[in-house]
């Protein structure tokens, strides 16, 4: 008996409506997907959904009191807030420069957390 | 600290009593429970001087509509607020209507109104061709004005307080005592001396009136719903334009504000004190009732919405007296036209202070104007330019619908603002088209800066109206 | 970063833009790549990047930089090709005026009031959020009531929460964002009420922002009264039928401390509209010609100020051609007249620009009125696109080449999008 599981792709605005046919743990077939990001998409949401995360962390001696940081790479869904207290106890000098790393290897996941914009000392 | 007089309340009339009372030698103190002036019935208000022949003889306001609308000029005069005499007319649809019509004209005839004049359909048409065309005739008085009523509490106290007036904002009186040799007014924050105590308090003229066991004037309450549209409208109607009352209602208007912006409203349905609350029944009687008047109106129209509530004397009348309580003056019940007559009260008040044994002396001192605030958009390029040199933060925008620069809402701070409500009313910034969304975050930070608070201790108006709250993480550190 | 502030503005510039957001970087970059020598951006805020600076979440450069980054990357990775481009940029500053032989009044607090001298203008304010107002809902007038994008300021660059239990009226994306935003932050959503039957903001959006939270999202529903003196303390909703009346019999309270206003943006265009430029009633924005030409000689527009797009890739794109042809005024090589307007037809809520050419290729971007799946997009007689579903909230974007309108002689082309089985008949 094959079982089917819906998905929206959140790989693009496209927002495809994907369907994954599974055997037991095989996945058999997926379908709706515009392009290969999808099939890729609804494999990996299927076993192991992983998110990217986006959120800020203090700054000191910049323009404004918050920097915008995100993970490099995507983290297990259920790690978010997590990833987000954890940044909480931070505080950051300025200048920071774009990419720089201000949490390697947040909580063990193996993904750092970068600045994703620069900002200079005020 | 002892005063000679203490008035409670704020609004329109309590500031336009504190600044007449501040040409004498005298202390006098003015009580606001809010944090600004005129935050009340005065702001929530249509904004119309009238003409003079409305309120009807034989009552206190028929006594000082008139008197009130002739000293708007120097009060216009002295201090920087909106005022313009832009005429208004009492339309007629049918026979009833025209009678309503010479009755007004014979009415504000024998009160020497000046300017009185029926308009026939034609003329009304030449004169306001977006009126509709089953109105018969018209009656059209010159002498009616709009104000921006906010802007005229803000002048005046701004000029008492520079004439020596101690004005308490957000204090709020719990309890008044008459002893020996005068009044004891207590507040939430600490209390006064005073020997003579003038209750101005709008919709709470009651409670604080049984504070002390003066007579009450059996206050009712009347909310009107008030509905702006957006600048597209400009010009479309030029004068007030008023229906004939029916016995139910006074009817809806259509009014054309003093930044030419029209205004539609006010409803008048019996409220709470406090119910300021717009409702989808006000909007829809509003909008039918301004559409009668001007077809071309449409809800689509509407930029900012707004209700205030009028205080009704068991006799309909303004309740302008002293009291079994000696020393303890009622200028309560003061709903339409009230902002009319303000300034014709305040002198009435100041006489009944007199024969109540108040010595008035005038005090050589007095300053009638106050600085006009710089209206940078209103400038032409090389007084901008100027103006800019002088002080660079008028070269900074704050609000971009209203064009009005950092320098004015700094000004605006330095002369009283403490509320983004405070700032809006006085710079217009945040009035426009976007509602505040990108300056709203400038004046908030203006506000701090400048008064020393966090941002997440600047209000909207006042107590409990926090615009930003601490991040958690901040708040449990 | 470099120093932005030019410490002299020239008198002259070949090109002025109006806005340093993502339309006015693509723009000065492509009037620089057209031969244009001087240009200088204008920008308000004390640094450019307009909108993105706040849009601290992932969906931007896809199709520029290809790769997804944020909103504050997109932007200084395009700031830095404009500097390298030797563009001039003015921050904290205004665009007062702008007269018919383009003199620029400007008012900044570094320079003062002054004016520059414009071969061209383009016009790149980008938009407003829709507030409270425009919608009338009825009940008091308390404070935290806001526009998602002014909350979006205050929790990613001021660091401030708008509030600890926050309803929000609208599915629009910035709202879905938010509810994101204020959920990691540690905020409470209670909900996302939306007055039509389908989610405003894209698909992703929804899942990545309310379904991986459990955020509820109630469609058909919106606020219908507002409660609270100094500050909100809960709103009733309702239910709405098909001609969108709330039914009342059905209205429930939700208590919040903040309601949040997402309800769509509206080209930001009041010095477009004192310039007297002929505007697009459905749009609001300036009508365009295929060089993005507003009616008046050398004005130019771009981005959200012309019209609102989902995607900010399509709107540097839009811009870099915007910018391009200023330059290319400004150094006297006016583009020849368009000689094809488009006409929104079936189910085609607006089309930009509104004049092509039968000579060269364009990018058309066109929104529905109505989801349809599956479905055709037809340019008159001479040629038709399968489209596997269109919706409101989503542009469609075609590029139209010479070859597709070879045949094409008319001065009108209809742009129709129809259910498949209508276009097969």
């Amino acid at each position: 008996m094959s079982e089917t599981s819906h998905y929206l792709c959140i790989g693009c605005p496209l927002g495809c409506r994907l369907e994954v046919d599974t055997q037991g743990d095989e996945i058999l077939e997926v379908r709706g997907n515009a392009c290969k990001r999808g099939d890729t998409f609804a494999r990996q949401e299927h076993v192991d959904p992983r998110r990217f995360v986006t959120t800020t962390v203090a700054i000191e001696g910049a323009p404004w009191p918050r920097l915008p940081v995100a993970t490099a790479g995507s983290v297990p869904k259920h790690v978010m807030r997590e990833v987000c207290e954890a940044l909480h106890g931070l505080r950051l000098e300025a200048p920071v420069e774009l990419g720089q790393v201000v949490l390697p290897d947040a909580l063990g996941t193996g993904i750092d957390v970068v600045a994703t914009r620069s900002m200079e000392r005020r | 600290m002892r005063f000679d007089v203490v008035i409670v309340g704020a609004g329109i009339v309590g500031c336009a009593i504190a600044r007449e009372l501040t040409r004498y030698r005298l202390d006098v103190a003015l009580i606001e429970r809010e944090c600004e002036v005129g935050l009340g019935t005065s702001k929530a208000n249509s904004g119309i001087i009238h003409g003079g022949h409305r309120a009807a003889d034989g009552t206190a306001k028929g006594a000082t509509e008139y008197r009130g609308n002739l000293l708007w000029d120097e009060l216009a005069h002295d201090l920087p607020f909106g005022f313009q005499r832009i005429g208004d007319l009492t339309v007629a649809f049918d026979d009833d209507d025209e009678r309503h019509l010479s009755e007004l004209l014979d009415q504000g005839r024998r009160r020497g109104v000046t300017g009185l004049e029926l308009w026939d359909s034609e003329r009304l048409r030449r004169e306001e061709p977006n009126l509709s065309h089953d109105i018969r005739s018209a009656l059209h008085a010159p002498t009616s004005g709009v104000v921006n009523p906010y802007e005229a509490c803000f002048a005046l106290a701004e000029s008492a307080v520079r004439n020596g007036l101690t004005l308490l904002l957000e204090h709020t009186v719990v309890g008044i005592e008459r002893g020996e040799s005068g009044f004891t007014v207590r507040t939430d924050r600490g209390s006064l001396e005073a020997r003579f105590v003038i209750n101005a308090a709008g919709v709470h003229g009651d409670a604080v009136a049984r504070l002390v066991g003066a007579e009450e004037a059996g206050l009712r309450f009347r909310k009107g719903e008030e509905y702006l549209l957006d600048k597209r409208l400009v010009g479309f109607v030029t004068r007030v334009v008023f229906p004939c009352p029916s016995p139910t209602s006074k009817g809806i208007l259509v009014i054309p504000t003093y930044d030419g912006t029209l205004m539609v409203g006010p409803t008048a349905t019996p409220s709470d004190a406090d119910d300021v609350t717009t409702t989808a029944q006000g909007a829809q009687a509003v909008f039918e009732g301004a559409r009668r008047l001007v077809p071309g109106i449409s809800e689509e129209d509407c930029i900012a919405e707004f209700a205030g509530v009028r205080a009704v004397a068991a006799d309909e009348d303004f309740a302008i007296h002293s009291t079994a309580v000696p020393g303890f003056v009622n200028v309560i019940g003061i709903q339409s036209p009230g902002l009319t007559a303000a300034p014709a009260i305040a002198l009435d008040v100041v006489e009944l202070l007199r024969s109540e044994g108040l010595s008035l002396e005038l005090d050589d001192a007095f300053i009638p104007g106050i600085d006009a605030p710089i209206l940078f958009a209103q400038l032409e390029p090389e007084e901008q330019a100027r103006v800019v040199r002088g002080d660079p933060r008028f070269g900074r925008i704050a609000c971009r619908c209203e064009i009005v620069t950092e320098g004015e809402v700094l000004h605006a701070i330095e002369r009283g603002a403490r509320t983004m409500d405070g700032i809006k009313f006085r710079t217009r910034a945040g009035m426009g088209r976007c509602q505040g969304g990108f300056c709203a975050w400038r004046c908030m930070r203006l506000l701090a800066d400048t008064l020393d608070i966090d941002i997440s201790e600047v209000t909207k108006r006042g107590g409990r109206s926090w615009i930003a709250t601490p991040r958690l993480e901040v708040e449990h550190a | 970063m470099p120093e932005l502030q030019p410490r002299h503005l020239q008198r002259r510039y070949d090109v002025v833009v109006v806005g340093g957001g993502p339309a006015g970087l693509a723009a000065a970059l492509g009037a620089r790549e057209q031969g244009a020598e001087g240009v200088l951006i204008v920008d308000r805020e004390s640094e450019p990047g307009g909108i993105l600076q706040q849009c601290i979440h992932h969906g931007f450069g896809l199709h520029h930089f290809k790769e997804e980054l944020t909103g504050p990357a997109y932007a200084e990775r395009y700031l830095g090709q404009v500097l390298e481009h030797d563009v001039d940029i003015l921050t904290d500053a205004y665009v007062l005026d702008v007269d018919p032989s383009r003199r620029v009044g400007l008012l900044s607090s570094r320079h003062g009031r002054t004016e520059v001298d414009a071969g061209a203008v383009v016009l790149a304010m980008g938009a407003r959020e829709r507030t409270r107002q425009a919608i009338r809902i009825p009940g008091t007038r308390p404070a935290g009531i806001m526009t998602a994008g002014f909350a979006q300021k205050l929790v990613n660059m001021a660091g401030y929460l708008p509030g600890r239990r926050v309803a929000i009226l609208g599915s629009g994306d910035i709202g879905l964002i938010m509810a994101r935003r204020l959920v990691l932050e540690g905020a409470e959503v209670v909900g996302v009420f939306e007055l039509m039957p389908h989610a405003n903001g894209l698909t992703r959006n929804v899942v990545q922002c309310l379904h991986d939270f459990g955020i509820p999202l109630h469609l058909s529903t919106t606020v219908v009264h507002i409660h609270g003196d100094e500050r909100i303390e809960k709103v009733t909703v309702a239910p709405v039928d098909e001609s969108f009346t709330p039914r009342m019999d059905q209205a429930w309270d939700v208590d919040c401390d903040t309601l949040l206003v997402s309800i769509g943006l509206i080209p930001d265009n009041e010095l477009a509209r004192t310039l007297g430029v002929r505007l697009d009633p459905v749009t609001t924005g300036p009508v365009v010609t295929s060089s993005m030409e507003t009616s008046r000689d050398g004005v130019f527009a771009c981005g959200n100020t012309v019209h609102i797009h989902d995607l900010v890739d399509w709107v540097s794109q839009e811009s870099q051609l915007a910018g391009g042809a200023a330059g290319g005024y400004a150094t006297g090589r006016h583009r020849r007249a368009d000689n094809v307007r488009l006409l929104p037809g079936s189910n085609v809520r607006s089309c930009i620009p509104h004049t092509i050419t039968t000579e060269r290729e364009h990018t058309i971007f066109l929104r529905v009125t109505k989801s349809l799946a599956p479905c055709t997009l037809r340019l008159g007689e001479v040629y038709e696109r399968p489209l596997r579903y269109v919706v409101p909230g989503e542009m469609v974007t075609l590029k139209v080449r010479p070859r597709f309108l070879q045949g094409f002689h008319g001065g009108n082309l209809r742009v129709d999008v129809v259910a498949r089985e209508e276009a097969a008949a």
